[in-house]
């Protein structure tokens, strides 16, 4: 068994490498709460960094390493720190999840702008040296990196337990705010691990270039592998995230070893670390509520039914003049936008109104065309079939994590979104290898609904009506539930509600509205392919809702166009690709904080503008009114009525019989 | 046999002990008080009732039965209601839809269609917060945040009502009103456990006490036993009235006061 050890070895190289960029997550996340989805994303863009120094610019090595690791990243490390994620880790779970999602995005986007796509090669380190071990050939690159392995568990077992700044750190997993009295400083502490963690990240990134190749993407994925081996150390002990590590890289070393190379088994290997994660996920013990001070959140305003039914006539009406006038491509357009508008509306109820962050969504949606492709029944029963085996899909991603806190499911969609998009949508049961099928468009009733522009208009009647099935829900016992739950979990469990089977539910329902767009999408498209639900765009689509508004459906009509121009700006100006993907990541950053986003500004303007004219026309209406006596301010609330108690005087507290005058006038 | 019966509970925080070997009981029809100095444990006693933190060793019996494997959801749905110290009403929600979604878990799916409306308004006005009912919950005083847990807790008709220090944030008519309430919910057949600091209070409406003190019950019986017994005196004051050479006790004044790093509260004579 000659091979077995050489591929065992040859695993544990591989492993230490995930070893190293693993502790680096679990050291920011420890220290701060904040899980950085971003991590794989900065030592892609530190190994590109790393690529400039030594091709570009033609560095040494050892020196361009030596720039890469002990100034660019702990200098990105302690900017991001202090910029953008500095008390993420306080705040709710998604809006941090966001945050770090804006910049995955915005650092894939940078990354494209600054070195544009073209075949680049990174050498190992030494590339000439290796010994024979054996049947096994161990280059100076694995042996290096099981060296950089070794000294970054010394290194981090010495900084955590034998300084005083080490120290620190482990008190501020336990108690920023303790630690603040006690005289240590937790933004210094928090600033350090995420330098440590940036320089981690770019390390791990620079020594598996040679294995993944210097590609946008597959680095910013190796942060499924860092998570996967994290969670065997529940994101916390650092030694079994090092075992976890070099377990995930022995088993794909035996899947290139031992699986066959051709049909469905060879693309079981690129998500050998999405597999290892649900399977570790499932085997989590029971997450404990906790009991803390609860902080009620702002939302965008809910209208009434009559106010959402008009809106929705009106758009519905809007929609039909601008279908007959555009050009036939622009309505095929139209009817893409509704579809991410649909979609975003599934992340409304999930993520506006649940409090939890999904990033599989548009992999959903690729469910339900993948469904109403297969199922080959273009009409109403059809494309329900499709929204509910979706939905049943949605309910199996959440079961594993069923147990679990928020944090946990966001990322196993991530793992389930990836593990889709590389295996099962490429699977021959499903659209095969770089193929489509052919769908057909639905029939409503026997009829079919064949030309574009009805066919878009019906799309944008199923977003009206799926808008106002969002709106009833929240206004509901539901909606009611949702935001009950995201305030204080331990009130509803002591309440006596079962919060797992509540969560699988919502993620179902989500996932079936996700899976309605698909279906319909499918339908408009005609021939549907796995290149049409790409893991990344599940990505852009939450980013989207959020900078728009995700606790609203105007939100998700904002967001769903935007998301139809993105590639259209992107195609008319291919030099900007990258920049329009860093300014919507980075605007996400910005924005990220608050999920009520753009369309609760604009639901403010048109108040704030409102008040402004009321009050003129108010005041011409109390120039009728004796001296002394006026109405206070009105407020925002439309709920807030003038009564004849808020007649208050100004001029002279004794004036009261004025006061009584105009009451018995009023 | 109790209702509840906690038997044996121990908790240990990694090298901490909260809770150490306690035993105690609350009774249908009877309002039990669990006092005791900070930090004696008795939050850690209601999360183990409640199943929010699991005994290192012990067991909760309720009803007869074994629940320490009971998740969180599960007790509720079997009557065991409670308030929390550190407040969690749901502060997005106005206080009627704080106790509607009380009402809409106890009813289940089907009750969602039902309007629940002026049960929940009845439930505002019993605990005296109606005024505040279309208010934001996280704008309300804290004692009213109070009444409303209990009120949110009264929707799903618990058989045990556990409160965690229920009368703090009330002014004295308020708490006086609370304790008739109390005694009301009681002779409904309520069970009535409460972890309370307001010493007046808790000796004119509890019908039995039990004192904690570094997690251990020290001591149990009726208000008047228990105030008489030396061992809470000294968990309380630092010294007994028969250990003889300390000074007389001042009359009671019902307050709790903190001297020099000790707790203690002045026990009503």
């Amino acid at each position: 068994m000659g091979s077995l050890f050489a591929f065992t070895l040859l695993g544990l190289f591989t492993g230490a490498a995930y070893a190293i960029m693993a502790s680096g997550l679990v050291l920011t996340y420890t220290t701060t709460r904040v899980f950085n989805i971003a991590h794989g994303a900065f030592g892609m863009v530190l190994a590109y960094t790393f690529w400039d120094f030594t091709q570009r610019q033609g560095l040494p090595t050892l020196l361009s390493l030596l720039l890469v690791l002990g100034v660019v990243a702990p200098a990105i490390g302690w900017f991001v720190q202090r910029f953008v994620t500095r008390g993420l880790g306080e705040g709710p779970v998604s809006v941090a999840l966001v945050v770090t999602v804006g910049l995955l995005v915005g650092l894939i986007g940078l990354a494209q702008q600054i070195w544009p796509p073209e075949p680049r090669v990174l050498l190992p380190f030494y590339p000439e040296t290796g010994w024979q071990m054996g049947d096994t050939y161990i280059t100076a690159h694995h042996l290096i990196t099981i060296l950089c392995s070794i000294v970054v568990a010394g290194g981090l077992y010495v900084l955590l337990n034998r300084t005083r700044i080490g120290t620190a750190m482990r008190a501020s997993v336990d108690n920023p705010e303790l630690l603040k009295l006690f005289g240590g400083k937790p933004d210094t502490v928090a600033a350090l691990s995420w330098a440590v963690g940036m320089s981690l990240a770019a390390l791990g990134g620079i020594l598996l270039t040679p294995v993944v190749n210097l590609d946008y993407y597959a680095l910013t994925l190796l942060v499924i592998n860092a998570y996967a081996a994290a969670m065997l150390g529940r994101l916390k002990s650092l030694p079994l995230t090092f075992a976890g590590a070099m377990t995930l890289g022995i088993l794909e070393s035996w899947a290139v070893a031992y699986l066959p190379t051709d049909g469905f088994w060879s693309t079981v290997r690129p998500v050998i670390p999405a597999l290892f994660l649900f399977a570790i996920v499932v085997a989590m013990p029971q997450a404990q509520l906790r009991i803390g001070q609860v902080k009620g959140i702002v939302a965008a305003p809910v209208p009434g039914l009559g106010k959402s039914v008009g809106w929705g006539a009106a758009l519905l009406l809007f929609a039909l003049l601008v279908i007959n006038v555009a050009a036939p491509n622009q309505v095929l357009l139209i009817g893409t936008a509704a579809t991410y508008a649909m979609v975003m509306l599934s992340l409304v109820l999930l993520t506006g109104y649940g409090g939890h962050v999904s990033l599989a969504q548009f992999t959903f949606a690729g469910v339900g065309a993948l469904a109403y492709a297969k199922l080959d029944e273009p009409n109403l029963l059809g494309l329900a079939l499709s929204a509910l085996i979706a939905a049943g899909v949605g309910a199996l991603v959440a079961l594993p994590v069923l147990r679990l806190t928020g944090l946990y499911l966001a990322l196993s969609t991530m793992a389930f979104a990836v593990l889709m998009d590389k295996m099962i949508f490429q699977a021959e049961f499903a659209f095969k290898f770089n193929g489509t099928l052919q769908t057909e468009r639905l029939s409503v009733l026997g009829f079919q609904i064949a030309e574009d522009t009805s066919y878009v208009w019906f799309m944008v009647l199923a977003f009206v009506l799926l808008a106002l099935l969002v709106l009833v829900l929240r206004r509901g016992a539901l909606g009611r539930l949702l935001i009950a739950m995201r305030d204080s979990p331990s009130a509803c469990g002591t309440l006596g509600l079962d919060m797992r089977w509540f969560r699988v539910g919502l993620f179902a329902l989500s996932a079936g509205i996700a899976g309605l767009a698909g279906g319909l999408f499918a339908g408009l498209r005609g021939s549907v392919g796995a290149a049409d639900f790409l893991y990344f765009q599940s990505l852009l689509v939450l980013l989207l809702a959020v900078v728009f508004g995700v606790t609203s459906v105007t939100g998700a009509l904002l967001g769903g166009t935007a998301l139809m121009l993105l590639p259209e700006w992107q195609a008319s100006a291919p030099e900007l690709a990258g920049l329009l993907f860093a300014i919507l990541g980075f605007g996400a950053v910005l924005l990220g904080r608050d999920p009520n986003g753009l369309a609760n500004h604009m639901f403010k303007g048109s108040r704030w503008g409102w008040a402004r004219l009321a009050p003129s026309f108010d005041e011409k209406l109390g120039a009728l009114l004796p001296r002394g006596i006026r109405r206070p301010r009105a407020g925002l609330d439309e709920n807030d009525r003038y009564d004849e108690d808020k007649l208050v005087p100004i001029a002279d507290p004794a004036d009261v019989e004025t006061t009584m005058v105009i009451k018995g006038v009023r | 046999m109790a209702l509840l019966d906690v038997d044996d509970v121990v908790v240990r925080f990694g090298g901490v002990t909260a809770v150490n070997e306690a035993s105690f009981t609350a009774d249908s029809g009877l309002i039990t008080g669990l006092i005791g100095p900070n930090g004696a444990g008795k939050t850690t006693c209601f999360n183990v009732i409640t199943g929010l933190q699991k005994p290192t060793r012990g067991k909760v019996t309720y009803r007869g039965r074994n629940i320490n494997h009971w998740p969180v959801h599960k007790r509720a749905g079997h009557g065991i209601g409670r308030t929390f110290q550190r407040l969690e009403a749901f502060g997005s929600l106005t206080v009627r839809d704080n106790v509607r979604v009380a009402h809409d878990i106890h009813g289940g799916v089907l009750s969602w269609l039902r309007p629940s409306a002026a049960n929940v308004d009845a439930l505002l006005d019993r605990v005296g917060i109606a005024e505040y009912a279309g208010e934001r919950a996280d704008s309300i005083p804290t004692g009213t945040a109070r009444l409303l847990e209990l009120a949110r807790c009264l929707a799903s008709d618990p058989k045990l009502l556990l409160l965690d220090e229920p009368s703090s944030g009330l002014d004295e008519a308020e708490t006086d009103a609370f304790g008739e309430l109390l005694k009301d919910l009681a002779g409904e057949g309520c069970a009535v456990l409460m972890v309370e600091h307001d010493m007046d209070l808790v000796m004119s409406v509890c019908d039995e006490i039990h004192v904690l003190d570094f997690g251990q019950i020290i001591a149990s019986g009726q208000p008047a036993g228990v105030r008489a017994d030396p061992r809470v005196q000294r968990a309380y004051l630092g010294y007994s009235e028969t250990d003889g050479d300390t000074a007389v006790i001042e009359p009671v004044t019902g307050q709790v006061a903190a001297t020099g790093g000790q707790h203690r509260a002045e026990v009503p004579s």
